[in-house]
């Protein structure tokens, strides 16, 4: 690739118009970062408009249909028009300063993890760090905090009853999806998620870490408190958990980044397991990224499914199934790990 | 200010009041070595999601325990018992219609059953069989609902839809009949409205076969399902000598393993001419209320094809009805199995055009009277699991 500072003409002036000097590391930093905000803000919306349509036609129902003319695809953006609209309401009982910033406590998490994200070979990604597994799977569950400050802060009796369980459940969730993590990299021998897709040049890891695969995605349910482990914010039961005095742009936010962690969780498990964008045989004049957005389109696809299946798991239910179930699972599945590791 | 540091720990200062502003909750926090926490009363209801109207619920929780739970009642009362008293016996029947608003044809019987036995009025068969058959397509109407809701409340959003589904052609078929959708009127004293419409009897058989082809969905989506039978086995029991202590009838009472059933116990209309089984469940937890009413759908589904072989023709209401109904001076007491248990009517005639009293009983009432027996020690998770399955409408406890 020819940079354009090889160009000397653009090289040497530092404000040149039109020519972008590529060498600037903050340029390209900002461009990149600018990339991965227009991604969180896009990817979302296109899940959850796949979400209203495929959840309406498995319940009999049509689903949003008006705005945008066509199938009511322009449906989210009118939420988000008429959330930024609403009135910004603080409880007068509220923590005010911590009210205001959980929103935001969950919503940079959820936009941090799109940095190591690779999309595509030959550095579809912002950022290629070596410990990116690590990253991702680190700053996904900071968002716990924020939760809890909303539910804390709010002053509702509900708030609290859904923070704290979201706490717990995050806390219990967090470890079967680190463990599974684990036998990945021991699986691919290095943290960087490019490199792990590199691994699975020959196979996806879905046929070795078949146990970690499922482990994973139950976790990541869970994490983002998605059917059946949405009790954190069980609407029948405790209105809407920590987010019940949330109103307009705020609770948007809110949702964002529930969304948001769909995406960023269906692509580290396409990542992780299914190879990324790695195609199929005989088909690979596909590019890359639309190998792996195709594979998120899937596993977003069947968390919705689930969404349209399933009741809710009690509290308990969720911590006993955590304790009890997953995480023995997934220490067998590291120690198997490492034995075929070791042995072939 | 004290209370911004205090706010997560322990709040000593007993002036400060819980939720001034600017503080969040204060909660006291057990000292080190005593691990009881303290108590937090929680408001459910009026205005909630899971109360199906506005039920209240005062719970008293340790965490996520329920200690004791208070169900406070009256928020939808309308005075149906005054009103009755001031209208005459045509108007009531549209009253009826709409205390219980799930169940208004069986109301509605259970009603016009009374005074024509206070006024020995002979109804012509072709109206009884009639009855009988919308008696049980507005059963059918009601439970789906309540299968709907129940998924609902445990978190699977499709069986409502889904409910709906199969409801809103059942109604459309009312419809046809009655010309309501929800309140139907259909009943007079002596008899019927008017005859069915041309077609009924083809779209109401269609019918029948599309409803029972379709419970195969809810058998899927919840009765199968292992995370709806996590959180209803074993939840909620109510053994049968609680539920008689309470007054409780229909589906509750006949999960806790009693069948009792007015349709066979003590039949009415052409309940007697038409073979059903009353279901009956083996632990009275939540799992068995509603495989009882998924049940009862099944019945009644078997009852309105027998009703389709024998309707006989004729005509649908006496020739020699008056205009003005007057039930000669007496009282009388009617009891009818409508869907979500017994509802009677006590009527006490002095012989005027307007009743002297019109008392109700409802299975909604006592169904609610019974839910601080089953909540007491739950989790508030399973106060949903419970309070969806003691089957109520909030105008029927009411009035």
């Amino acid at each position: 690739m020819t940079h354009l500072s090889m160009i000397p003409a653009i090289a040497d002036s530092h404000n040149v118009f039109l020519g972008f000097d590529f060498s600037n590391e903050w340029l390209l930093l900002g461009l990149k970062l600018a990339a991965v905000l227009v991604f969180f803000l896009t990817a979302p919306l296109g899940i959850g408009y796949a979400e209203h349509k495929i959840l309406a036609h498995m319940q009999a129902r049509l689903g949003p249909m008006e705005a945008g003319r066509f199938h009511g695809w322009a449906q989210l953006i009118a939420d988000g028009v008429k959330f930024v609209q609403k009135e910004d309401i603080v409880p007068s009982a509220a923590d005010k300063a911590v009210f205001v910033i959980a929103p935001a406590m969950v919503l940079v998490p959820a936009i941090m993890i799109f940095v190591v994200l690779p999309l595509g070979p030959n550095g579809f990604w912002a950022e290629n760090m070596d410990v990116g597994l690590f990253f991702a799977l680190a700053i996904s569950s900071v968002s716990v905090i924020g939760m809890l400050a909303a539910g804390w802060s709010s002053a509702n009796k509900f708030s609290l009853i859904g923070a704290i369980r979201g706490a717990a459940q995050l806390i219990a969730y967090e470890l079967p999806l680190v463990l599974a993590g684990a036998a990945v990299a021991m699986q691919a021998g290095t943290l960087s998620l490019p490199g792990i897709v590199e691994a699975q040049q020959n196979h996806w890891f879905i046929f070795p870490q078949f146990f970690g695969f499922g482990l994973f995605l139950t976790a990541s349910l869970a994490e983002l408190s998605r059917p059946p482990f949405d009790m954190p914010i069980a609407d029948s039961e405790i209105i809407f958990g920590h987010m019940t005095e949330y109103t307009g742009i705020k609770f948007a936010f809110f949702l964002l980044a529930e969304y948001a962690g769909i995406v960023a969780l269906s692509i580290l498990a396409a990542v992780m397991y299914l190879g990324g964008w790695k195609s199929l045989p005989f088909i690979n004049f596909i590019p890359g990224p639309l190998w792996t957005m195709a594979k998120v389109g899937a596993l977003a696809f069947f968390v919705i499914w689930l969404r349209a299946t399933y009741p809710r798991l009690r509290e308990d239910q969720l911590q006993k199934m955590a304790w009890k179930y997953m995480i023995p699972i997934a220490l067998v599945n590291i120690l198997l790990t490492g034995i075929f590791k070791v042995v072939f | 200010m004290a209370g911004r540091e205090g706010a997560g720990v322990a709040v000593t200062d007993p002036t400060m009041l819980p939720g001034a502003p600017g503080e969040g909750i204060a909660i006291d926090v057990a000292e080190p070595g005593r691990f009881a926490t303290e108590e937090m009363i929680l408001n459910i209801g009026p205005q909630h999601p899971s109360t199906h109207g506005v039920l209240r619920m005062v719970l008293t929780l340790d965490g996520e325990l329920i200690r004791d739970a208070e169900p406070v009642i009256g928020y939808m009362h309308r005075g149906f018992e005054k009103m009755a008293e001031v209208r005459d016996y045509r108007q009531i029947i549209a009253l009826v219609n709409r205390h219980d608003w799930l169940s208004a044809f069986g109301n509605e019987l259970g009603l016009v059953l009374g005074v024509e036995a206070l006024m020995e009025v002979e109804v012509p068969e072709r109206a009884q069989w009639i009855r009988t058959m919308l008696a049980e397509w507005n059963r059918v109407l009601n439970h789906l609902m309540f299968m709907g809701s129940y998924g609902l409340e445990l978190g699977a959003m499709t069986p409502i839809f889904l409910a709906f589904r199969e409801r809103e052609e059942i109604q459309g078929l009312l419809e046809a009949a009655t010309g309501g959708r929800m309140h139907f009127t259909y009943n007079r004293i002596g008899g019927l409205k008017e005859d069915l419409p041309r077609g009924f009897m083809k779209e109401s058989a269609r019918l029948v076969k599309v409803v029972r082809h379709r419970l195969a969905d809810y058998e899927g989506l919840l009765l199968g399902n292992e995370i709806f039978k996590k959180r209803t086995v074993g939840i909620g029991k109510l053994p049968g000598s609680v539920a008689l202590e309470y007054g409780c009838t229909g589906p509750i009472l006949q999960a806790a393993g009693i069948a009792e059933d007015s349709r066979k116990t003590e039949p009415y209309l052409k309940y007697s001419d038409v073979s059903f089984e009353v279901p009956v469940g083996e632990n009275g937890d939540s799992f068995d209320r509603f495989w009882v009413l998924y049940r009862r759908i099944q019945e009644s589904l078997k009852i309105i094809e027998q009703v389709h072989d024998k309707l006989p023709s004729g005509p649908i209401i006496p020739g020699k009805m008056p205009k003005n109904i007057k039930p000669p001076e007496g009282w009388i007491y009617s009891r009818a199995e409508n869907s979500l248990g017994e509802t009677g009517y006590y009527i006490v005639s002095r012989g005027g055009k307007e009743p002297w009293r019109v008392k109700m009983r409802t299975p909604s009432f006592s169904n609610v009277s019974m839910i601080p027996y089953l909540l007491r020690g739950v989790l508030v998770p399973d106060l949903i699991s419970v309070l969806g399955s003691v089957f109520f409408v909030v105008g029927d406890v009411d009035r």
